[in-house]
């Protein structure tokens, strides 16, 4: 049935990503560093200002249990502490990691499928078949008579080629399409202007 | 019922026990609009088959609850895809744009930000430098300061820009086109009943993706918004043919797509109930009850991946949350409030004449024809005139975060240098409603060019062929005049603290003007000066700002530049874009209000011809196709013969050409003058005849009819509400014509003096 192909790539892609999740929960092991509570204290009278850092939990994350060695006495304190600001950070460094090397890697492999679809496959192409061939896998299907039409929805029912072809066919499938978006937005501006 | 078989009658017809279901039947074709009636007929159909079938077994048991709660299954999956989603974009994106200043030596995945934590720095003075971090002068040349390498950091900060902006484009060129724009006003159209195939696929998905991060990395003037209800909706397309009920039925598939955009806008801004107002106000166009739950649940879930993935933190779980000032606002500050949504409202109204205009040019003269020069020219100009100003040097977002912060004791920016009372000590001093100092002023001349720069640079970069959202910049001009007003009447109030409206609520020596709930205000009003959003607006500033106080001047700006936007004209940015590009969308909030009636708009006119029906019995193989291929009319009338032209029903030319095709593959005997009836019953035929084709099963019994003299006012309504795609017009009980949606937006559009030739989708 049509379905299948188009549901083994969707399960594929949810095994990746449950995969990618798994190695997610992995890599965020907590790192002692991506906690702590940051205390900025401005400057009091003649104290210079600081800044605390300190690897406590949320409870603990104000001025008393931060700032230390406290800079002012007793009587001080409560009015040194009332200008400092103290937040509590919490940031996963491992996540970052994997995101941006997974978002580079894609990228590259996008850009690199690029360049062989614009550069080398018809320099090959026409290495390998001559010029009559490379004519013929570019005509467009600008299909008007509807018959033609009902031809191509009963005939996906029932095309069971096999593993290879399959492949070779689904990508051709996917060229024609993006050359016919690829007119409607680019060249006749009939969406998306 | 126009599919699924009549039951087979008591006298056995061998054809009958044959009929089932032929395959790519009630399916449409791309760029035409889709049948609610039929659909929704086709769905309770479906329940009602499995519903009887729940008894038999408790297999059959486990697949009707299956079916029963596929639904919350898919709108979970949705959920949990946008949100992951997002949080990639989100961090990719804020690496990708620092990238343009420098790079971090001890771990080159970390943005400035993130660099710079662990940096050991304690004095207060230092607390902004950061040693791992090293901008590009500093790497290539060796020095950090000096005229050197401010032209070398320049000269970076535009080729990192170029590189990016180009790199989208030509991504969005050569592997998915529909990736480019925002994506909203195809998604309003989508829902409304239209179908664009590939809009909402696999490969769109990825490459909106992708592009999305560079095109913002690259410093344009764009926001993430737009787009990522459009990744939303991809998600939601894409998990919904893993369930029959929602791959087969379009009408099921747009409850999902409703569901999938609340997801999105929650989390663009962390803001779920937002969302699903959104969904609710600008996208859906039918929004049951059912629908708000889903969406309510898609939009909980997606904000729920979205705050476990927290890289950042918890300040970055409301994007802007500033608010841990409470101070108050006062009764006066209501004049400046409705003088900012005043100006929300223009800004709004020429945003929309100036981009329609330029996007219009784009479409029908050769500027349209260089797409990536376009880009790279208007990515290059943005660079150059960006970087010298530093409030349009940093990311957006994070300016508007800055102009939302009221200026603390711990600020350090250049706006919050003001004069202090106090005698030596610098910036720090309790006092607020402090006279401005130098640094402020210069502030002030900055925000105003870097005003005048978005307000330019937004109209060309709305409509590149990059993805590109509008909320980021609408919300920066905003919150920039805001805060320019906030600082000017602070100022006002120091300096005239004795007139009578500052003396009544101001005391000297405390809190009284906020110049940051101004900004606030100002981003509302123009966001919704463009968008003409009023409730979820105001939700989803709230929830962005965390600020429960503000309401009150938030929902007066907001309405105020809703009306003076309304006064120049009626539709927000995404209805103009739907009009320029001629979707077959019927407005639901405007009003018809001509006297015309059901026959001024049917068609055939006098001038055409005549009307091409199908008769139920008459007919051969030969002749329906021949009125096929003559004509270009998506479907039929059926009619009980020429002489009393009393309706039958209506048949698809979709479904008719499949069904001929499929009759002539699978039966035998077909030739092109066998005869075609629609009855249930053969017709009486001479003995050597060859065998008839019964297309009885494609024919739709129950079409709707109007009669001539039927006000167009109902039949619009009828249009609107039941979402039809043609109708049939009788007088006296016979066949005349045929009023279709195209013909409808036509009529609209002469009614209201604008080209009915711009409608040009089916």
């Amino acid at each position: 049935r049509r379905p299948t192909v188009k549901m083994k790539r969707v399960f594929l892609l949810e095994a990746l990503s449950v995969a990618c999740c798994v190695l997610l929960s992995q890599v965020t092991a907590k790192n002692s560093e991506d906690i702590r509570c940051k205390c900025i204290c401005p400057p009091y009278r003649d104290i210079e200002g600081q800044i605390y850092k300190q690897n406590v939990s949320l409870k603990d994350c104000n001025c008393l249990h931060v700032v230390e060695p406290m800079p002012v006495d007793g009587k001080d304190v409560e009015a040194y502490c009332l200008r400092c600001e103290c937040k509590y950070e919490e940031r996963s460094s491992g996540t970052i990691k994997v995101t941006i090397i997974m978002y580079l890697s894609i990228l590259g492999l996008l850009l690199l499928y690029m360049v062989y679809l614009t550069l080398l496959e018809p320099i090959l192409k026409r290495r390998l078949f001559g010029h009559s061939q490379l004519i013929q896998s570019d005509d467009d299907v600008g299909d008007q008579q509807p018959f033609a039409n009902a031809h191509n929805v009963l005939s996906r029912s029932h095309s069971r080629p096999n593993m290879l072809n399959k492949v070779e066919h689904a990508q051709q499938r996917w060229r024609r399409q993006v050359q016919e978006q690829r007119k409607s937005v680019f060249d006749r501006h009939v969406v998306l202007s | 019922m126009s599919n699924g078989g009549g039951a087979p009658s008591s006298t056995t017809h061998l054809l009958d026990f044959l009929e089932e279901p032929i395959p790519g039947v009630g399916t449409y074709d791309d760029f035409h609009t889709i049948d609610w009636v039929r659909e929704k007929c086709k769905d309770r159909e479906r329940h009602r088959k499995i519903n009887s079938k729940k008894k038999e077994s408790a297999w059959e048991f486990t697949k009707s609850l299956y079916d029963a709660w596929s639904g919350w299954l898919v709108v979970t999956l949705t959920g949990l895809a946008s949100g992951a989603l997002a949080g990639l974009i989100d961090i990719a994106a804020d690496w990708m744009n620092d990238l343009k200043e420098g790079v971090c030596l001890s771990a080159m995945w970390f943005n400035h930000e993130q660099c710079c934590w662990t940096s050991n720095e304690t004095t207060f003075a230092e607390r902004d430098k950061c040693p791992q971090w090293k901008s590009w002068a500093e790497l290539i040349l060796g020095q950090a300061e000096g005229p050197g390498s401010y032209i070398m950091n320049y000269f970076m900060y535009i080729y990192w820009a170029l590189s990016f902006a180009f790199l989208a484009v030509c991504l969005v060129k050569v592997f998915a086109p529909y990736a480019c724009g925002s994506g909203i006003p195809e998604i309003k159209t989508i829902l409304s009943g239209f179908i664009i195939r590939g809009y909402l696929g696999k490969w769109t998905l990825m490459i909106k993706t992708i592009t999305l991060v560079l095109a913002v990395a690259s410093g344009l003037s764009l926001g993430k918004e737009g787009p990522l209800v459009h990744v939303a909706c991809c998600c939601g397309n894409i998990f919904s043919y893993l369930f029959p009920k929602y791959s087969k039925n379009e009408a099921k598939k747009r409850e999902v797509l409703s569901a999938a955009s609340a997801a999105g806008v929650s989390v663009a801004f962390g803001a779920p109930i937002g969302g699903v107002l959104f969904s609710l106000e600008e996208v859906s166009y039918y929004f049951p009850l059912k629908t708000l739950w889903r969406s309510f649940f898609a939009a909980l879930v997606a904000a729920f991946v979205l705050r476990s993935i927290n890289p950042f933190g918890n300040s970055r779980l409301v994007l802007f949350l500033t608010w841990e000032y409470h101070t108050p606002w006062y009764l006066f500050e209501l004049i400046p409030f409705i003088l900012l949504g005043v100006f929300g409202g223009l800004w709004g109204a020429f945003f929309i004449r100036a981009n329609i205009a330029w996007c219009r040019r784009r479409k029908s003269t050769r500027f349209g024809k260089y797409p990536v020069l376009e880009v790279i020219l208007v990515a290059a100009i943005t660079a150059v005139v960006a970087f010298p100003n530093p409030y349009t040097r940093q990311n957006t977002s994070e300016l508007i975060k800055e102009l939302f912060t009221d200026c603390g004791p711990l600020e350090s920016s250049q706006l919050c240098q003001y004069r202090s009372q106090m005698n030596g000590s610098k910036a720090f001093s309790d006092n607020p409603n402090r006279p401005a100092g130098p640094g402020v002023y210069a502030a002030m001349w900055q925000l105003c060019l870097a005003l005048i720069f978005k307000i330019i640079m937004t109209i060309f970069t709305f409509g590149l062929k990059v993805p590109s959202g509008l909320f980021i910049p609408s919300m920066a001009i905003g919150a920039i005049a805001g805060r320019i007003v906030g600082i000017a009447m602070e100022q006002l109030a120091y300096y005239h603290h004795d007139w009578f409206l500052f003396k009544e609520w101001c005391e000297v020596g405390a809190d009284c003007i906020t110049p940051g709930l101004y900004a606030m205000v100002g981003a509302a009003a123009c966001l919704g000066g463009v968008t003409r959003m009023t409730v979820s607006l105001v939700v989803i500033v709230f929830e962005l700002t965390g600020g429960l106080e503000y309401i009150v001047p938030l929902m007066a700006a907001v309405m105020t530049s809703k009306w003076v936007g309304d006064a120049f004209g009626r539709e927000g940015i995404y209805e103009a874009h739907i009009r320029l590009n001629g979707y077959p969308f019927l407005d639901a909030k405007e009003e018809f209000t001509h006297t015309t009636l059901a026959r001024d708009v049917m068609r055939p006119r006098h001038s055409d011809p005549p009307l091409a029906v199908l008769t139920q019995d008459d007919l051969t193989v030969e002749e329906l196709q021949a009125t096929i291929n003559e004509t270009s009319y998506n479907g039929f009338p059926v009619i009980v013969s020429k002489e009393s032209q009393r309706l039958v029903g209506f048949a698809l030319r979709r479904d008719i050409t499949i069904a001929i095709e499929n009759a002539r593959r699978k039966q035998e005997g077909i030739m092109l003058n066998s005869r075609v009836y629609f009855t249930q019953h053969a017709p009486t035929l001479p003995a050597d005849s060859p065998r008839p084709l019964k297309l009885r099963s494609i024919l739709d019994m129950s079409p709707f009819t109007v009669t001539d003299h039927t006000p167009m006012e109902i039949v619009v309504d009828i249009f609107r509400k039941l979402g039809l795609r043609q109708c049939l017009v009788t007088h006296n009980g016979r066949l005349l014509g045929i009023i279709t949606k195209k013909d409808i937006l036509r009529h609209m559009a002469q009614m209201a003096d604008q080209d009915p030739e711009s409608i040009m989708f089916n």
